[in-house]
This record gives structure tokens, C-alpha cells and sequence, in this order.
């Protein structure tokens, strides 16, 4: 057992976070709320070239996947720094083509490795009726009951409380694919969509804490910097450590995803509910610790704040998630080993 | 990145498997925290000694077999799992064993470490004082030089076990006249029965007498029952202080055998509909298995040549917080039955789950309190500045 990141996935962390850092995310954020994505199209070409995409895309198709460890490692980054667009969604969407395994919906995968197409997905059996940022994508994707359509217009926009969302009923188009193995490649799509909602929440709480204790280290009151006062450490510490847990969760989850293990959907709901909780609970407390402040559109720390309830709740509310822990898993198959056995059990 | 365990560790977990089921008493033993139960629990220690099961992760010259973390953590799994007894040694093993291998000379393993492995000998700590409990360092039980060794004097409390135990390890004052409180310090190995020392058991909550004060008196201690030099006991202390609050004193295998029962619970009673108590159950399954997870990746952080300090403060906070809710979500689910403790003829559980609660209550407080580790927490892994507590 080694359950740690090797240096390789390390890096790839690091450079995501260098180039994201050197791009000004937020301010693609700002401009992507604005209604303006051509700054975040030329994001999304340099999450392509970094590989990001093609994490989701087998490499029959041009890809370099499927790798979940890796696309929850990369999707972590991209939650840090609040990166705007459909990125969930596409990733799901090349899972769900994948899995489709037909030629008409593999044609897409080449396309969405590089970073040219950028496709949304709605599953609503998965919880929500809505598409993200169908208005800016290229393809949208619905799946309903045995179908898969490639909607024609992506419907009127409906706003989000999250400014860089926007949610939309897809309306017409054509039938991409049907049959009984949609089903299961839209809960494959589904699974592979909480996990790297978890990995977005998971860095976007990260971002939120950070910036957090980097403000109450400078935030003067009664003469002292409000860090020291131990009703705001005490805050901060448990955000730490919500978040800490919430690590190795996702990192188990995707490692199960990896291997098909017949655990992996109460692993990835464990992993979401418990990163999204934890992402959410880091924005209250990084509002309530900013003050008055913390309540403006002024701070970037807005972009983190407000994405944070919608993260929760995408691809896999709580309730949801907490079912699916609890749910007896398959009994055709067996774990490897006792401690998998749990997991299953669990 | 994998989960993974060897050939080799799943024949270790087979081998423990195997000598648990066959060992394991079939009715839990009476609390550990009465006299029957104590001298119960210390005959278990001998049995679990006599196969080298004991202490497992030790060297295999003090009765351990040389067991890696990893070892180490597949066991608990599998004692835990196994229902066995509570241990009557954990403070022993837990806190004065890693500060022996750390700072003890070899004539001093030699001595101690086998019949702590034993059951032998049951050890207490001795640090809180009355005046002295989060902060440790301002403790005014003194060590006076004299001929060949020490004298101790002053009031100890809160010393788990120290009702029914043999010997008890804590810090004193040895130089009265230092810049800073916490210099000064001497760390020391006493007998709870030489001259001088008077025990005086105190009832906790549920009014089972799980630890006791101790009054010292002009008590002896030899110059070889000192751990470290005299002077140093703060960092002799400290240095494995991480290990109470860390791992090795609420191993995850604790809380993933808990969090199964109470998923059995709520399977063989619980209203299905009922989600607040569904989402209650799964919340504790999700935090053992996070807890277990977590371990995973500290062993292999330590196999990998690398360290745990602070991080040991998110340990404690975690595992006691989640062995409240885990115990309280059971309760719940027993409804009229949860409060039946040990001895009653209803109990479920034997009385496990109401003994559970009460046990796990005290968690947040013992081992340096929750409080104290955010503090820690907050300072040492986020940057915070020191401030008044």
C-alpha cells in the first residue's frame, strides 16, 4: 500500500496551479459571470493542452484516460481557482460517450481531448432538470430514460445565485444514441461527474481557507491581529480539518472508480457529500471571518463564496449521497480483500 | 497511489483473524473501570501476551513482533471487528512505551517493556494537576534531589486507571527556579504502592472509578526510574505527545467495527423513512471510513520516509468528535433500550453502547482538549499568531 500521491501527479498538480495562477482565473471568472467566455475558451484550450480533458477521453480516442486519480487531482486545481464553464459536465460527457461506445458518439471524444469542443451534460435522473452553461458550450448533451440527445438550442438561461453559472433546459435536436446500455453509461457519466465536483469542492474550500487565514493574520481589531483570537482560530482549525478528511475520501473514491470496484458509488457519494460539506462550510466561516467585507462582489473571495452551496449540491445533493453510503452494494461481485469488503459495506 | 495490502499483510490479517476468533471471550468482559473488570482485563492482556499480540508494532526482544504501521493498524481492524476487550494497558503502551523507545536508556526497556507487554505491570499517568490541567506547564508536584535519586511531593489528578494500576509516569519539578515554566521538568516512574503515595479513586460520570488522585509524600524514586535527563521532562514529554492524541491511542479499526454495529443496528431497528437518523448512521460510516483512510496515508507518509507532528492535533479532534456522534445516533436508535449500561439485564449490547457514550464523552477532554488542539491546529499547521487562550 502506498496511498499517497506519487511525484509525478504532484507536479501536475503544481504546473496547474502556476499556469491558473499566471491566467488570472478569477478575473476569467468575473468575465465569464459578465457574459463574456472568450477569455474562458482560451482557458479552456490551456487546460487542454496541460491534458486535463483528455484525463476523461480513453486513448483510442485520443485521449489519455480514462484516469480518475489524476482528473481528481487536476479538478482540485481547477475548484482553486475558480475556473468558470462546463468543466464537470465535459469530463462526464466523454465518460458517457465512452461508455456509449458507439461510432456517433465517439467522434466527439477527439474533440473534447483537445480541447475544442466544449460540451455540457444533463442527467436529470442524477438530480438536476438543468444544464450547466449550455449557452456557451458546443455540444449539449440530455439523457433521458434510454436516450441521449444532442439538443439543438440550449433554452432559455436561467440564472444561478452563482453568477458564473448558468442553468438551462436544453430544448429539441437529435437522438445521438438509445438502448439499455444508456442507463448505465449515464450513472458511469453521473459518478465521474460527483467525483470531480468533489475535487472542485475540495480545492475551492482549500482557496477559501487560505484566503481566509491570510486575512486574519493582516486584519487589525482592538490592536491585534484577529487571528489570535482563539474564537477565529478555533473556526479556521475546524475547516482545516473538515477538509483534511475529506481528502483521502475523494482520493479512495477515485482509486475505486479506476478499478470498477463494485463500491465505488458509495465511495464517490462519500467523497462528494463530505468535500461538499466541507467546501461549504469553509465559505461560511471565510464570510463570517472576512466581516462585512466578505458580503461584497468586491473580493475575489466572492467567486469561492458563492460557487460553494451550487458545488454541494450539483451532481449528488447530501441527502443523496448519504442514501447511497448506506445503500447494500452489488453482491455479484467480491472485494478483493476484507478491508474492501467494508468499504462496500459501508 | 493504491489501497492495496501485501500477500504478506493479508496473512498477517488472516493469522490475527484466526487467534482473535479462537481467543475472544464470547461475553464481553464486566467494565474495566471496576475492580472485577480491571483484574479481568489485565488476565487478557496475559493471554493476548502469551501468542505476541500484545503489542504487536514493538520490537520482538520486549514481546512485539516488529509490526510496521500498517501492521499495526490491519490488527486493530481486526480486534475491534472481533469485539475484543477494551485495553486495560493503553495508557502503558500508547504514552510511556514510545517515550521509553525514545528516550529511555536500554537497561530501562529491558526492565519495563516486558511486563508492560504482560499485563504484568498496568501503568497510569500522572500528569494534571488541580491547578494544572490544560496548562500542564504551570504543574507544581516538585522532585527534590536527594541521595541516589528523588523526592516527590505534591498532588496529581485525573490519572485514568491509577484506581486499580501498579505504577504511574509523569512530570515534576525539579528546579523551582527557571525563567519559563516549562523548563525545569523532570519526567519520573513511580510505584502507586511505596510509601508516600495515597490513592484516592474518583468516580466518573456514570460513578465507576476510572481514575483516580494521587497525594505523594516524601516519595523515593531511584535515579534509574528518571526517563531522559532530569531538567528535560517537558521535551521528553512532548516529543510523544502526538501519540495519545494521534493514532496509536484511538486506532481507526475502533471506529469502523463501531460504525458497522450501528449500521446493523439501524438496519435490524430503524424506520426506513426516518432520514435524519439514516443520514445520521451514514455520516458515522463516512467518518470511520475517512478516520481509516487518513491512517492509511499517514503510515504511508511514514513508510515513506516521512513524519506526523501537528497533524496528530486533527486526529484527536476528529476521533472524538466522532465517537460522540457515533454513540449518540445509537442511542437514538435504541430509543428506551439506550440508556440500559452494563449489568442490566435489557441492555443491549451488554451495555456496550451506554458504557460507549459515557467513554466516548470524555474524549474531547482528555489527551490535551479540543480546545487546546484547535489552538495547536490553528498555530502550528496554519500560521495563525499566539495569542491569549
Amino acid at each position: 500500500m502506498r496511498f499517497l500521491l506519487d511525484d509525478e501527479q504532484r507536479e501536475f498538480a503544481r504546473s496547474l496551479d502556476a499556469m491558473l495562477t499566471a491566467a488570472d482565473a478569477p478575473a476569467v471568472a468575473r468575465a465569464w459571470a459578465a457574459g463574456d467566455t472568450a477569455p474562458g475558451r482560451a482557458l479552456w484550450s490551456r487546460l487542454a493542452e496541460a491534458g486535463v480533458f483528455a484525463l476523461a477521453v480513453p486513448e483510442r480516442h485520443e485521449g489519455l484516460g480514462p484516469l480518475p486519480l489524476e482528473l481528481a487531482v487536476a479538478f482540485s486545481e481547477l475548484g482553486r481557482h475558480a475556473v468558470p464553464g462546463p468543466v464537470v459536465e465535459t469530463v462526464a460527457a466523454a465518460a458517457l460517450l465512452d461508455r456509449l461506445g458507439d461510432d456517433a458518439s465517439a467522434a466527439l471524444l477527439p474533440q473534447i481531448a483537445s480541447g475544442k469542443t466544449v460540451v455540457t451534460l444533463c442527467v436529470p435522473a442524477a438530480g438536476s432538470p438543468y444544464a450547466l452553461d449550455a449557452d456557451a458550450a458546443d455540444a449539449v448533451l440530455v439523457v433521458e430514460g434510454d436516450t441521449v440527445r444532442l439538443a439543438e438550442t440550449a433554452g432559455p438561461v436561467q440564472p444561478s445565485a452563482d453568477p458564473a453559472r448558468r442553468l438551462a433546459r436544453p430544448l429539441g435536436g437529435t437522438v445521438l444514441a438509445r438502448g439499455p446500455a444508456v442507463a448505465t453509461a449515464a450513472a458511469h457519466a453521473a459518478e465521474v461527474a460527483a467525483l470531480a465536483t468533489a475535487a472542485q469542492s475540495l480545492g475551492l474550500g482549500r482557496a477559501l481557507l487560505d484566503r481566509t487565514v491570510e486575512y486574519v493574520r493582516q486584519r487589525t481589531q482592538f490592536g491585534v491581529a484577529i487571528g489570535s483570537f482563539q474564537s477565529v482560530k478555533h473556526r479556521l482549525a475546524d475547516t482545516l480539518i473538515a477538509l483534511e478528511f475529506a481528502r483521502p475520501l475523494l482520493h479512495s473514491a477515485a482509486l475505486a472508480l479506476a478499478e470498477g470496484a463494485d463500491h465505488r458509488s458509495a465511495e464517490v457519494a462519500a467523497a462528494k457529500v463530505t468535500a461538499g460539506e466541507a467546501a461549504y462550510a469553509a465559505a461560511r466561516t471565510a464570510l463570517q471571518l472576512h466581516g462585512a467585507v466578505g458580503y461584497t462582489e468586491e473580493l475575489d473571495l466572492a467567486l469561492w463564496i458563492r460557487k460553494a452551496r451550487p458545488l454541494r449540491d450539483a451532481w449528488g445533493t447530501p441527502a443523496a449521497c448519504r442514501a447511497r453510503v448506506l445503500a447494500p452494494a452489488p453482491a455479484a461481485q467480491q472485494p478483493r480483500t476484507r478491508a474492501a469488503s467494508r468499504g462496500a459495506e459501508a | 497511489m493504491d489501497l492495496d495490502f501485501s500477500t504478506a499483510e493479508d496473512a498477517f490479517r488472516a493469522e490475527a483473524r484466526a487467534w482473535l476468533t479462537a481467543h475472544v471471550p464470547d461475553t464481553p468482559l464486566p467494565s474495566l473501570e471496576t475492580e472485577e473488570g480491571f483484574a479481568a482485563h489485565r488476565l487478557w492482556e496475559r493471554t493476548l501476551s502469551d501468542d505476541r499480540w500484545s503489542v504487536v508494532s514493538w520490537p520482538e526482544e520486549y514481546g512485539g513482533r516488529g509490526a510496521s504501521i500498517l501492521r499495526w493498524l490491519i490488527f486493530e481492524e481486526e480486534y475491534y471487528a472481533a469485539g475484543a476487550p477494551g485495553r486495560v494497558s493503553q495508557n502503558g503502551i500508547s504514552l510511556l512505551a514510545p517515550t521509553l523507545f525514545e528516550h529511555g536508556t536500554d537497561e530501562q526497556r529491558a526492565r519495563i517493556l516486558p511486563s508492560m507487554a504482560s499485563g504484568e505491570v498496568i501503568w497510569a499517568q500522572a500528569w494534571s494537576e488541580p491547578e494544572s490541567g490544560s496548562d500542564l506547564a504551570s504543574l507544581r508536584s516538585t522532585a527534590e534531589r536527594t541521595e541516589g535519586g528523588w523526592l516527590l511531593r505534591g498532588q496529581k489528578t485525573w490519572s485514568s486507571r491509577a484506581a486499580f494500576a501498579d505504577r504511574a509516569f509523569g512530570l515534576f519539578r525539579s528546579d523551582p527556579d527557571t525563567p519559563k515554566p516549562h523548563q525545569g521538568l523532570t519526567y519520573l516512574m513511580f510505584p502507586l504502592d511505596a510509601d508516600g503515595v495515597t490513592v484516592r479513586p474518583i468516580g466518573r460520570l456514570d460513578g465507576k472509578p476510572a481514575f483516580a488522585e494521587l497525594f505523594l509524600d516524601d516519595v523515593f524514586v531511584p535515579d534509574e526510574d528518571v526517563i531522559g535527563a532530569p531538567g528535560q521532562g517537558w521535551r521528553v514529554a512532548m516529543s510523544t505527545a502526538g501519540n495519545e492524541r494521534g493514532l496509536t491511542l484511538r486506532s481507526p479499526g475502533r471506529f469502523t467495527a463501531a460504525a458497522e454495529r450501528l449500521t446493523d443496528l439501524w438496519r435490524e431497528t430503524a424506520d426506513p423513512s426516518d432520514t435524519a437518523l439514516r443520514d445520521r448512521v451514514a455520516d458515522a460510516v463516512i467518518g470511520a471510513r475517512a478516520y481509516r483512510l487518513f491512517a492509511y496515508a499517514g503510515a504511508s507518509r511514514i513508510a515513506a520516509g516521512g513524519s506526523i507532528g501537528a497533524e496528530s492535533s486533527l486526529n484527536k479532534v476528529f476521533w472524538s468528535e466522532l465517537d460522540i456522534a457515533l454513540h449518540e445516533t445509537a442511542l437514538d436508535l435504541l430509543g428506551p433500550y439506550g440508556e440500559l449500561s452494563d449489568g442490566a439485564a435489557d441492555a443491549p449490547a451488554h451495555g456496550g453502547w451506554a458504557e460507549g457514550h459515557t467513554f466516548s464523552l470524555a474524549g474531547p477532554i482528555y489527551a490535551g482538549t479540543n480546545e487546546i488542539q484547535r489552538d495547536i491546529i490553528a498555530e502550528r499547521l496554519l500560521g495563525l499568531p499566539k495569542g491569549r487562550r
